[in-house]
């Protein structure tokens, strides 16, 4: 709960900065609070309470999903600070950033609907200012507008859901939603419309097919900063929300809604990772890869909603780690050769091999190979769904992870291709680039880390 | 004399999917923003209806919720849609297909 007021008076002290003039303190204080936010998670780690009379749940499961998010709105700021030196209006955004983390925050540790709602629209509403922020490209403009249209439809079926729920059961308590379903028997026919709108309203949110229509387009319009950030920390929250959400209040009906999960996970894998084989511009085929990686992460939480917690935090480790290091070279590559088309990346290789190297390690972690976290990401998920009889979706979903090979090794070919032009790269870049590809091969050294929850 | 709550239930499915369609089938953008506002304020008819039958006040709570963001929501997407206007000098949601691919 500190963390979280941490965060939101960073946001606030952002707002405020620009009235005392205090611009250029901006990124530091924001990397320090974001710290001093990641310290209060883990020395609330032993303290599990409730807040607000039973609105706001802080277990080890919540703790964890926000240790994670700060995690990487670190590396974020860290990587991107650009963003806030270039261009004007440098505290807006940077507030409007720090409260996309709140939102994250509060939708990965919510116990009841409210809080779940008003966590979702402060992220939802922040991101949609933030994906048009480039104003003077139409490109932006567009992203930030369908991101919008999509995002508030995607609420207004949240809320039906949320309201045919309360009518049910009569809380919004996700706790007493789950002691009530279980305590009567015989429930109003309209629930099961409820939560099946809930499942939508979700489904939009994290991009699960066939309600992804939107990310590839806003994945590619918006600024590059901010898609890492719409594929980490909002895909972190949302996900987490997924989870707390079917796995607290409807655990009853899990084996129906296992069916629904598992159609989704199909259409989702066979649909993401064909059209990622067609895309020649990388910032558009890690929107598709994104989308395909939400298909593994419902695999594993529908195999067993009760106990994947842990293997659904692993695999969101690893992924958004790979994720923030694959955009970070896109974004130098962009900035330095004006498009993020798989030919510029065309001799990486011999100019600058950190770069290449680091987007290696990152699309080979988002393929599975070996020795990075992906690959024991994918590793976990699969035992868990063999584990539960699931061995013909398993085994689809190892085919379409080969098929992922070849599509995260079209860049890898263009950068051993001979090309041209050496990319300046600051050496602050270099660091994180370091620390991030360090990460990627601890993480996947010590895969004890699904063991936390 | 009491209205039963199933005619609430089925008035408010029908202004939800009144709405649903029209942000699926208009292809003027004001009139989606209209139309994703009435999906919300059938929202906030069922869950006062609800809220009144079951005798307890947290759903009216809600309802002040989702009128405050509802409106903080449309504040960002009219905005959105002034600075689209500018540069296309249009609200047809047609020409936003730039991006494809």
């Amino acid at each position: 709960m500190n963390a979280l007021y941490v965060i939101c008076g960073l946001g606030i002290f952002s707002l405020v900065a620009e009235v005392f003039n205090l611009r250029k303190w901006i990124f530091f204080v924001s990397l320090f609070g974001l710290l001093v936010a990641l310290t209060w998670v883990v020395i609330d780690w032993k303290a599990i309470s409730y807040f607000y009379r039973g609105m706001v749940y802080f277990d080890h499961f919540a703790l964890a999903f926000s240790g994670l998010i700060l995690l990487i709105s670190i590396f974020w700021f860290w990587m991107f600070r650009d963003y806030f030196v270039d261009e004007e209006h440098r505290t807006d955004k940077s507030a409007l950033v720090l409260f996309v983390v709140t939102g994250a925050v509060m939708m990965v540790s919510f116990n009841n609907m409210a809080i779940l709602f008003l966590g979702l629209e402060i992220l939802s509403i922040s991101i949609y200012v933030l994906a048009g922020s480039n104003k003077q490209n139409l490109f932006s403009t567009e992203a930030a507008f369908k991101y919008f249209l999509m995002g508030s439809f995607a609420t207004g079926f949240l809320l039906f859901g949320i309201t045919l729920v309360y009518g049910a059961t009569g809380s919004f308590n996700i706790t007493e939603i789950a002691n009530f379903i279980i305590a009567h028997r015989t429930l109003p026919r309209f629930i099961y419309i409820g939560i099946l709108m809930m499942m939508v309203g979700l489904a939009f949110k994290i991009s699960a097919v066939p309600f992804h229509q939107w990310a590839p387009d806003v994945y590619e319009g918006s600024p590059t900063p901010i898609t890492t950030l719409m594929s980490t920390v909002v895909k972190i929250g949302a996900f987490g929300a997924f989870v707390k959400l079917f796995s607290v209040a409807f655990i009853t009906f899990s084996p129906s809604l296992k069916l629904i999960e598992q159609g989704i996970v199909v259409i989702t894998l066979l649909v993401a990772n064909i059209t990622a084989v067609y895309q020649l511009n990388v910032k558009r085929m890690l929107a598709y890869s994104s989308v395909a990686q939400v298909g593994y992460l419902l695999l594993g939480f529908s195999s067993d909603s009760a106990h994947s917690a842990g293997t659904v935090f692993y695999y969101l480790t690893a992924y958004s780690v790979a994720s923030v290091m694959s955009f970070a070279v896109v974004e130098i590559v962009e900035k330095n050769t004006g498009s993020a088309h798989v030919d510029n990346f065309k001799g990486l290789f011999k100019n600058n091999p950190l770069l290449a190297v680091a987007m290696t390690v990152a699309l080979f972690s988002l393929a599975g190979i070996p020795p990075f976290a992906g690959f024991f990401g994918k590793y976990l998920v699969f035992t868990l769904s063999i584990g539960n009889g699931y061995i013909v979706l398993t085994i689809l979903a190892l085919i379409t992870s080969l098929m992922g090979v070849y599509y995260y090794f079209k860049p890898l070919v263009a950068m051993s291709q001979p090309g041209s032009g050496k990319i300046v790269i600051f050496s602050s870049e270099k660091i994180l680039l370091w620390v991030l590809i360090l990460i990627n091969i601890a993480v996947g050294i010590f895969p004890d880390l699904a063991q936390l929850l | 004399m009491k209205i039963p709550i199933d005619y609430y239930i089925w008035l408010s499915a029908v202004l939800f999917g009144i709405g649903v369609l029209g942000v699926l089938y208009r292809r003027n953008a004001i009139i989606i923003f209209a139309c994703i506002e009435l999906m919300l304020n059938a929202v906030n008819l069922l869950m006062v209806a609800f809220s009144s039958q079951l005798n307890d006040s947290r759903g009216q709570v809600f309802v002040f919720f989702i009128m405050a963001v509802a409106a903080a929501e449309v504040a960002v997407g009219l905005a959105i849609l002034v600075m689209m206007y500018r540069k296309t000098k249009s609200v047809d949601i047609d020409i936003l297909n730039r991006l494809k691919g």
